[in-house]
């Protein structure tokens, strides 16, 4: 009895797997997607990646007509879930959210992982950073921030994620563009935004380098304030917040970026197909008003400037981490 | 009041209603799993929450996670598996309740417990939120590190029967925690270029690993033996529930209390509060030589805390975005999701949401008492089936759920070694709970101790100086003192006593 059972189980999974293999390159050629598709994340459910991600997702699927399954690969500072990107089959069935961890951690020699490990797909999303102090602090501009910085280097405490993430390489660009070191504001590495402007409320640091956004619901409390944003214009969902160019006549942008890409060596027509599709996902009113209630700023760049654009971020990373002293080598 | 009745129209909705009633099944199925958490509960339910209107999404995660961390004490009892990390504290305990024959009243205590001590968090919400969230605050990293020691300081507090034995599982613990990227500086450590090491040793394959998958091989030998099942059937679990209530009406008070407060302190959840308030009762308990024993009354204290904390965590993630667990980090996401951003502002912008997420609160709890008794029911027909089929079952739940940690079969493999170590150990008299506190508090112990060394350029003084942190030293050394002032007099009543 077991014996016949599992002698059929042999012969019927031989049976699919062979019917697999004649029916498979024809039908992954002429009609992606047959099948469900999984969209990776490197990190966290409840993030701002995971929601960006998802809702990206959501539009995919209901345009396609085929699931696309969010799974949460987090783990390694993000190396885990760009690592598995990078590393599926580059059949269009396995694509992910890369974010701007791709173009440092490999700086850092925490990986091999660069953009150029990948399909790049699409640009999405882009966030610059922002300054924040404590609401009932001594400082009350970014202009006498800076001045306390210049006259004492050292004693200010910064925060916002780990050691080398993109909020300290934000803080030691600006600091550069000020003619000053790296550790003129030491840099307390922390969990993310939420903890560091939680421990700028406790008094515990001075400043915090997240995005603007990131650090809305403590600066809604009256917990907080933000003094500048470190990019071109102002975020039209805060009016109130400076540029650091219209302030202190610096003109440094930085950003914490999202983008959709595969493996490496995807075919051309299943990658033409995504970025189109991807396009009429972030022109959809959906993507647009999601992003909006969350302060999220929108980007669009289609494949081959989202190469450019990667390709310019990791030589701009590669300097900065140097002068920080994060560079490996 | 308007208010009020708005939100009482938004709850009081037949697809909302089925929400909840259908999250509450699902959250009682994912926590009495061994392996799915109540955080794994909220985070698989993100997805379907993207589609529901705000008042269905929060009632659905509210739902799930009440029932996931009672039900998590379903297993630890009957099998000695604690479904979730928040039933690890007292899972040995409640296991030798269950073989002493006590099945009912244990789980009677822990289902009504966990329903009063889930209110008590609840009405800290309701009521107290603004005040705890002002309070939890102002903890720095100062404070989390002298927190941090006083939790580790539990895994002796509790260790019953050999102190070096608990402390040397507590520094294994605390030493495979260092797998992994650095805190701090952001160095790997221990990895060898492996990516998966990259990401550390998550606790829950560790603890589905030395619990349950130890507990299989242990019972391996004696399998076929056909006749025989895990436990014996159970009875009317309400009887004796009022007697312990009046007995131990201060330990369920103390448990929510603390409960309450440590979920609101942000990084801290509801399996902390469980170890600190079982670590506590002993600590002050007229007879703490019954500790260990199968003895309800820390039981109590740990069943109450950890479904206050549920509602404590949401204190500071209402009122500043802070999550206070890593259920409430998930739920914050929602929150942002369906336009309800947290802060002050939520109370004024959509009162009736916050009021309407309030009133699932108490329904669920109230509802747990029905679903959990028909789940406590259902468990008994489970523990019916020989061990040779309820074994290999169990062994696939462990592995799904350790899957479901990394989505890869890293976290398979680290549940298998866990339960080999964890197997060794136990047969040569270690405990294995204090490697899962070592696990979970090593990394917050390293962080806070390094970051405070940045921010105060080196000195010591601030772990001090600061007020609430002044506090928490002076009490960490009066424990330490009084620890070792025990082991002193212990060993000097030893001659006379042999």
């Amino acid at each position: 009895m077991t014996d016949l059972t599992r002698r059929g189980f042999v012969a019927s999974a031989a049976a699919a797997a062979s019917a697999g293999l004649i029916a498979k390159p024809a039908i992954a050629q002429s009609a992606w997607p047959n099948r469900p598709v999984t969209l990776v994340v490197p990190w966290g459910a409840g993030g701002g990646t995971d929601a960006t991600a998802r809702i990206v997702a959501a539009i995919l699927e209901k345009n396609l007509g085929q699931p696309f399954n969010v799974v949460n690969r987090t783990g390694g500072s993000g190396v885990v879930g760009h690592s598995a990107i990078a590393t599926a089959a580059p059949d269009g069935y396995t694509i992910g959210m890369v974010t701007v961890e791709i173009t440092m951690m490999h700086h850092q020699g925490l990986t091999d992982l660069k953009p150029t490990s990948y399909t790049p797909l699409a640009l999405m999303n882009e966030d610059p950073p922002g300054v924040q102090v404590k609401a009932d602090g001594q400082f009350k501009d970014i202009k006498q921030l800076a001045e306390f910085i210049k006259a004492n280097p050292g004693k200010l405490k910064a925060s916002g994620t780990g050691q080398g993430g993109i909020w300290h390489l934000a803080l030691v660009g600006w600091l550069n563009a000020m003619g000053l070191k790296a550790d003129a504001v030491p840099w307390v590495p922390s969990n993310g935004a939420a903890p560091a402007m939680q421990d700028l409320a406790a008094g515990g640091i001075d400043l915090v380098t997240c995005s603007v956004p990131e650090g809305k619901a403590m600066i809604d409390a009256g917990k907080a304030k933000s003094l500048a944003i470190m990019a071109a214009q102002r975020n039209p969902l805060f009016p109130d917040v400076p540029t650091l160019n219209e302030t202190l006549g610096i003109n440094y942008s930085v950003g914490a970026w999202r983008g959709i890409a595969g493996p490496k060596g995807m075919p051309a027509d299943i990658a033409a197909k995504l970025t189109a599709e991807l396009k009429k996902a972030y022109d959809s009113s959906e993507f647009k008003d999601f992003m909006k209630a969350r302060g999220f700023g929108t980007v669009w760049a289609p494949a081959n400037e989202f190469a450019d654009f990667m390709a310019k971020g990791d030589a701009s990373m590669a300097s900065a981490m140097k002068s920080a002293g994060l560079a490996k080598s | 009041m308007d208010v009020i009745l708005t939100a009482l129209g938004l709850v009081f909705q037949a697809d909302v209603l089925l929400t909840i009633l259908l999250s509450s099944m699902f959250g009682i199925f994912v926590g009495a799993m061994p392996g799915l958490t109540a955080t794994m509960a909220t985070a698989l339910l993100v997805p379907v929450t993207f589609f529901m209107p705000p008042v269905q999404a929060l009632s659905a995660i509210v739902s799930a996670t009440t029932m996931a961390i009672f039900a998590g004490d379903i297993p630890g009892t009957l099998l000695r598996i604690p479904g979730t990390p928040a039933s690890a504290a007292y899972a040995d305990e409640s296991y030798m309740m269950a073989k002493k024959g006590e099945t009912e009243l244990n789980l009677g205590v822990n289902l009504v417990f966990s329903v009063l001590g889930g209110l008590v968090g609840v009405a800290a919400l309701i009521f107290m939120a603004p005040s705890l969230a002002e309070l939890a605050i102002n903890f720095s990293s100062y404070e989390y590190f002298w927190l941090a020691l006083l939790g580790l300081t539990c895994a002796i507090l509790i260790a019953t029967e050999d102190a070096l034995k608990g402390f040397i599982a507590l520094l294994l613990g605390l030493a495979i925690g260092t797998i992994g990227i650095d805190p701090a500086a952001g160095v790997p450590r221990f990895t060898y270029g492996n990516v998966d090491l990259l990401s550390g040793v998550s606790f829950i394959p560790v603890m589905i690993g030395v619990f349950a998958v130890s507990e299989l091989l242990r019972n391996a030998p004696t399998i076929n033996n056909a006749a025989h099942t895990f436990a014996q059937s159970i009875g009317n679990i309400f009887t004796g529930i009022a007697d312990v209530f009046r007995r131990y009406w201060v330990n369920f008070l103390r448990g929510s209390i603390l409960g309450t407060v440590i979920g609101a302190l942000p990084g801290a959840g509801a399996d902390i509060a469980a170890w600190v308030s079982y670590a506590v009762s002993k600590r002050a308990s007229k007879e703490p030589e019954k500790f260990g024993t199968g003895h309800i009354e820390g039981i109590v204290d740990a069943t109450s805390a950890n479904n206050s904390a549920l509602g404590g965590a949401w204190i500071p993630a209402l009122v500043f975005g802070i999550p206070g667990d890593s259920i409430t980090a998930i739920v914050i996401g929602v929150l942002y999701m369906k336009n309800m951003n947290p802060g002050p502002s939520v109370f004024l912008q959509n009162p009736q949401f916050i009021y309407a997420v309030f009133i699932v609160f108490i329904i669920a709890n109230l509802l747990m008492l029905p679903i959990g008794w028909v789940a406590i029911k259902s468990a008994k027909r489970i523990l019916s089936v020989p061990r040779n089929v309820l074994s290999p079952i169990i062994l696939m739940f462990c592995i799904v759920g350790s899957f479901a940690i990394t989505n890869s079969d890293y976290a398979i493999l680290i549940m298998l070694i866990g339960g080999v170590v964890g197997w060794i150990l136990e047969e040569n008299g270690f405990p294995v709970a204090p490697i899962i506190l070592g696990l979970v508090l090593g990394e917050m112990l390293e962080q806070t101790f390094m970051t405070s060394m940045i921010k105060s350029d080196g000195s010591i003084l601030p772990f001090v100086s600061r007020p609430i942190a002044g506090i928490l030293a002076a009490l960490t050394l009066v424990v330490w003192v009084g620890m070792a002032w025990r082991m002193i007099t212990d060993r000097k009543a030893l001659p006379g006593a042999a």
